[in-house]
């Protein structure tokens, strides 16, 4: 019951601003006149000299709808399209057959009915600016910055064939095989002409990247197929907009010669490239701005995002490509960037994304529904029909004749199952909708038969194709999403790969893909890396920042887990340090621990801070699936963790915990360790130089949440059970000097209680109760 | 046409297209590198890799050099190192990095890539004593991490190393040692506190990059070589 609630609350709330939508603009004119009246009826008589001043009484509550009628509108909207996001996931069989898209379509077409049947006027929701401006960017942006480079360069030939003669092949069948369809007198569409046809083939013909995602995303297929679709569909936008342009103008002057091609082509490398152009220049400024925010981290997710809106403004400026810049702009600027700002930051940046593309990818397809219910359509059963059968034929023969082509030159070659999915996964989306919405009436008469059809292409795709291809991945056992865990061993291996593959190209002589990709790396290391990255991190091979990565995420995961009834994804093994050290002669003996002997009352006192603070933490996805960003399966065993009987289990199971990681200490100097702290804390923090032969367990202020936290509890446990007998087998320990050296006794066992129960007691300037999960590695 | 006319000038290249799976004109190609490394020597020995300018700063070069003169890549089920090879050792060594054919079973895909994988196997391990020790799995995690050191044997280098110079070459032991932990979770399981783990054998480390995709991975494009960019 109370489930089914909260979609009727959606209604509910709508039907609500139906009805404010009718009623109330009127009371608010006739308000506004009446005070208007009133004033200047009163500077009147005030003028011939104050008399008979007639006296309204003050109006306690008045009602002015009119000039905060804009911003309650869009207000109203996006609240509409989460609350329906909301109420999807909740109804679980529902999001597991019918993909969200085609629900929010759904929904769009109920509001759209409402409003209509409430004698109302449908706002024009899906206005071309509104949509190319305010609610493409962030989707594009959101898939640009994420965008898996790897993989997207390794297919970077493959893709581009599909985008560019893909498209520029489906544009030309359609919108040639169209003419010919209406020139047929019997279908009474001889007024259409060439041109306008091929500008409906290349608008109709583009694969949409918004409705891809939404589609792909929850079908989990495998990275390649879903690259290479995705790609396409990003890169397509080039040749659509080119063609588009190309089209429009040509219309108007009803000739097209050879030079007009020609120009065309050029007018097409200069738009492809020169929007990847001006995204490239705004990345880079983007990251060398990045290099001097380490005193402002607050405002640092606000330059990723101004510098790219700025990239795509300034291609569109130019009839650049909007969506390559912004791509470009996001891929370029990532890992510089990644580099030098805060993991807070990060964090702040990875959910804003998600969360604008979110509500945008929502929005929009509750308009197409809307604007479905708007327009005033003009059904014309054969050219609609025509259209359909000719996308879907166009697209096979296009993929099945590029392939054949394309695995000459490919090492790994593309299957049929494969081709399938390909052409299977081009759907068209929103932008087909804008582009023809933004057809001039005047010179485009046939305007309303093109927009049936291309909304009648988007239902089709979306609705059918979209629901149908998730039990056809099942069906064809397609190659789904590897969820293997990215070792430590497979990244040597790759980096290995890699070297291996470039010298045995030199020695061929053979100035392969290696060869290049190495000068490139080797380029960016030596020059662009230095001036974009600030400090010690510009540095950092990549082994050691995946490898500190893994630290930080497997300690956020101890955390975690310890928490919870289960274990961590690790490997539930025995296998310890110990096992993989090789024998030394005489093993140093477990020398004293300089850990303080803490009272019970102490370390009930220490337990009990430890549980407030320690706070859950979400695990990490690896995908850009931003449905399940936030997976959180120790929530609900959070509350029990608060017990006391569990506070005893936490720390039995995080003593074996600690043989299960399979990461050896981190160092307290090392970047990441650096950054994490200065990140939780506003002042820049230094680590006070240990004091050589002393013994210290440093405990960090600035997090509770920092793996030292961890180390504690480690600690505590060990308290009175044998010492190890492998000193570098331990995890997570701070870098004290050999607990041999222990001479300075009691003295600083003494003063580390003190020292111990300060830090715990004070969580540090910046960690307050109630902030967010540590930061996201 | 061309491949018969390269045929009549090289009947050997029959029974090599056959050892290794080359074409002919591939073949002819790496005939034509192989005498341009070797001076037209007829065998190629280690100081003619040393010549080789691009090599020069790769990180794994004295890997990459060694693994041409290690026997065991020979598919002679021997093993040892040598001091110089003829071109037909030259160019079983390069089949190892042959694209995998279009249509392969199962078996044959895996066969290619424990082929490929005992290559990788064999260059990590130096001492030929068939288990990669933690030892030669920090040499390699170690070359990796400090590129650049051209001609340096690597006492030398622990000794040149500055501080910020050894931070790195301790972490890259604790990834090494990170590495070696993980190989070890996979294989062994459970394994009690007093037992030693020798080393990875190969049976270990084809488990371990088991989802690696090698057999594409490792693979060099032959098709588009010509002899114009062999000029060097």
């Amino acid at each position: 019951m109370h489930l089914r609630s909260l979609p009727e609350l959606g209604l509910l709330l709508l039907a609500v601003f139906v009805l404010l939508e009718g009623p109330v603009p009127s009371l608010g004119a006739s308000n506004c006149k009446e005070t208007g009246h009133g004033e200047g009826a009163d500077g009147e008589r005030h003028g011939v000299g104050n008399l008979n001043r007639t006296k309204k009484p003050f109006p306690v509550l008045s009602l002015e709808y009119d000039h905060i009628k804009t911003p309650f509108e869009i207000s109203l909207w996006v609240l509409l399209a989460s609350l329906m996001k909301l109420g999807f996931h909740l109804i679980p069989r529902l999001s597991g057959i019918v993909p969200e898209s085609c629900l929010l379509i759904v929904v769009g077409l109920l509001v759209g009915g409402l409003i209509r049947l409430a004698g109302e006027d449908v706002p024009p929701v899906l206005d071309s600016k509104l949509f190319f401006l305010c609610l493409l960017p962030p989707i594009i942006l959101d898939a640009g910055y994420f965008l898996p480079i790897r993989p997207f360069m390794e297919n970077l030939g493959t893709i581009l064939m599909f985008a560019v003669v893909g498209t520029l092949w489906n544009a030309f069948f359609i919108g040639g095989l169209l003419y010919a369809v209406c020139q047929i007198t019997a279908v009474k569409l001889s007024h259409i002409e060439l041109l306008p046809c091929l500008l409906f083939g290349s608008v109709i013909s583009a694969v949409d990247p918004v409705a891809v995602l939404a589609v792909f995303e929850e079908i989990h297929i495998n990275e390649l197929l879903h690259i290479l679709v995705f790609g396409e569909s990003l890169l397509n936008d080039a040749v659509t907009v080119v063609l588009y342009h190309l089209f429009e103008e040509y219309t108007v002057v009803e000739t097209v010669t050879v030079l007009d091609g020609v120009l065309g082509v050029i007018s097409f490398l200069v738009v492809a490239l020169g929007g990847v152009l001006v995204g490239a220049i705004y990345g880079i400024l983007a990251a060398f701005t990045s290099r001097f925010t380490s005193h402002t981290r607050v405002i640092e997710p606000l330059f990723v995002f101004v510098y790219s809106y700025m990239a795509y403004l300034s291609a569109e400026v130019f009839h650049l490509s909007g969506i390559m810049a912004l791509i470009a702009c996001g891929a370029v600027m990532r890992p510089y960037v990644e580099a030098n700002i805060s993991h807070k930051s990060h964090t702040t940046i990875k959910y804003f994304l998600k969360m604008w593309s979110s509500v945008s990818e929502t929005l929009i397809f509750i308009f197409l529904g809307v604007a479905t219910v708007d327009g005033d359509h003009s059904w014309n059963w054969t050219f609609v029909t025509v259209t359909v059968i000719l996308c879907l034929v166009a697209r096979v023969i296009g993929v099945v004749g590029l392939t054949y082509i394309i695995n000459k030159f490919r090492i790994v070659k593309l299957t049929t199952k494969d081709q399938f999915i390909i052409a299977y996964g081009g759907l068209r989306g929103a932008i087909a909708f804008s582009l023809g919405f933004l057809l001039d009436k005047d010179h485009f008469p046939m305007r309303q038969i093109f927009l049936t059809a291309i909304i009648t292409v988007i239902f089709f795709t979306v609705f059918v194709q979209g629901m149908t291809i998730k039990p056809l991945v099942e069906l064809l056992a397609v190659k789904k999403k590897q969820e293997a865990k990215r070792s430590i061993n497979e990244e040597i291996h790759t980096q290995f790969l890699d070297h291996l593959l470039t010298g045995i190209e030199d020695i061929c002589g053979h100035y392969g893909h290696h060869h290049w990709k190495d000068k490139l790396n080797r380029f960016n290391k030596k020059y662009v890396k230095k001036c974009l990255i600030a400090g010690e991190r510009s540095k950092e091979p990549q082994l050691i920042a995946f490898y500190h990565k893994m630290e930080m995420k497997q300690a956020i995961e101890l955390v975690e887990s310890g928490g919870g009834s289960k274990l961590p994804s690790a490997v539930p093994s025995t296998v310890s340090m110990l096992n993989i050290q090789p024998k030394k002669p005489s093993a140093p003996k477990p020398a004293e621990r300089a850990l303080p002997q803490l009272t019970r009352g102490r370390e009930e006192e220490i337990r009990k801070i430890l549980r407030t603070n320690l706070q859950k933490t979400r695990q990490r996805l690896r995908s850009y699936n931003r449905h399940t960003l936030v997976a959180d399966p120790y929530e609900d065993g959070f509350n029990d963790f608060l017990k006391k009987q569990k506070m005893m289990e936490l720390e039995k199971k995080i003593k074996e915990m600690t043989n299960y990681l399979t990461v050896p200490a981190a160092s307290l100097d090392s970047p990441t360790m650096c950054r994490s702290r200065l990140a939780s804390d506003p002042q820049a923090y230094n680590m006070k130089p240990s004091l050589d032969g002393v013994p210290t367990i440093k405990v960090d202020l600035a997090s509770p949440q920092s793996p030292d936290s961890v180390n504690l509890l480690d600690e505590f446990k060990r308290a009175g059970q044998e010492g190890r007998e492998d000193e570098q087998g331990l995890m997570m320990k701070p870098p004290a000097e050999p607990r041999g050296a222990n001479q300075h006794g009691k003295e600083d066992e003494a003063k580390d209680p003190q020292k111990l129960m300060r830090c715990l007691s004070d969580p540090g300037p910046s960690a307050d109760e109630d902030e967010d999960e540590p930061f996201l590695p | 046409m061309g491949a018969l006319q390269s045929l009549s000038g090289h009947p050997e290249y029959i029974d090599l297209a056959e050892k290794t799976g080359f074409s002919f004109e591939q073949i002819g190609v790496l005939h034509k590198r192989f005498k341009q490394l070797s001076h037209n020597e007829g065998t190629l020995r280690r100081a003619h890799f040393n010549e080789i300018p691009d090599l020069a700063c790769n990180p794994i070069r004295a890997q990459i050099v060694e693994a041409f003169f290690d026997k065991r890549n020979f598919h002679q089920n021997d093993d040892g190192t040598i001091d110089e090879i003829n071109f037909e050792e030259f160019l079983v060594v390069m089949s190892h990095f042959r694209p995998p054919a279009l249509h392969l079973t199962e078996e044959q895909r895996g066969n290619v890539r424990k082929e490929k994988l005992r290559f990788l196997f064999n260059m990590h391990d130096t001492d030929n004593d068939g288990t990669i020790t933690l030892e030669e799995y920090r040499h390699v995690s170690i070359s990796m991490l400090s590129p650049g050191r051209k001609n340096v044997p690597l006492m030398v280098v622990e000794e040149l190393l500055s501080r910020s110079g050894s931070l790195e070459k301790e972490t890259a032991k604790s990834i090494a040692d990170a590495a070696m932990l993980e190989v070890a979770s996979i294989s062994m399981g459970h394994m009690e506190p007093d037992e030693f783990y020798e080393g990875i054998t190969f049976e270990h480390f084809l488990k371990l990059l088991d989802g690696f995709e090698i057999e594409s991975k490792m693979s060099v494009r032959f098709l588009n070589m010509d002899a114009t960019t062999l000029c060097k």
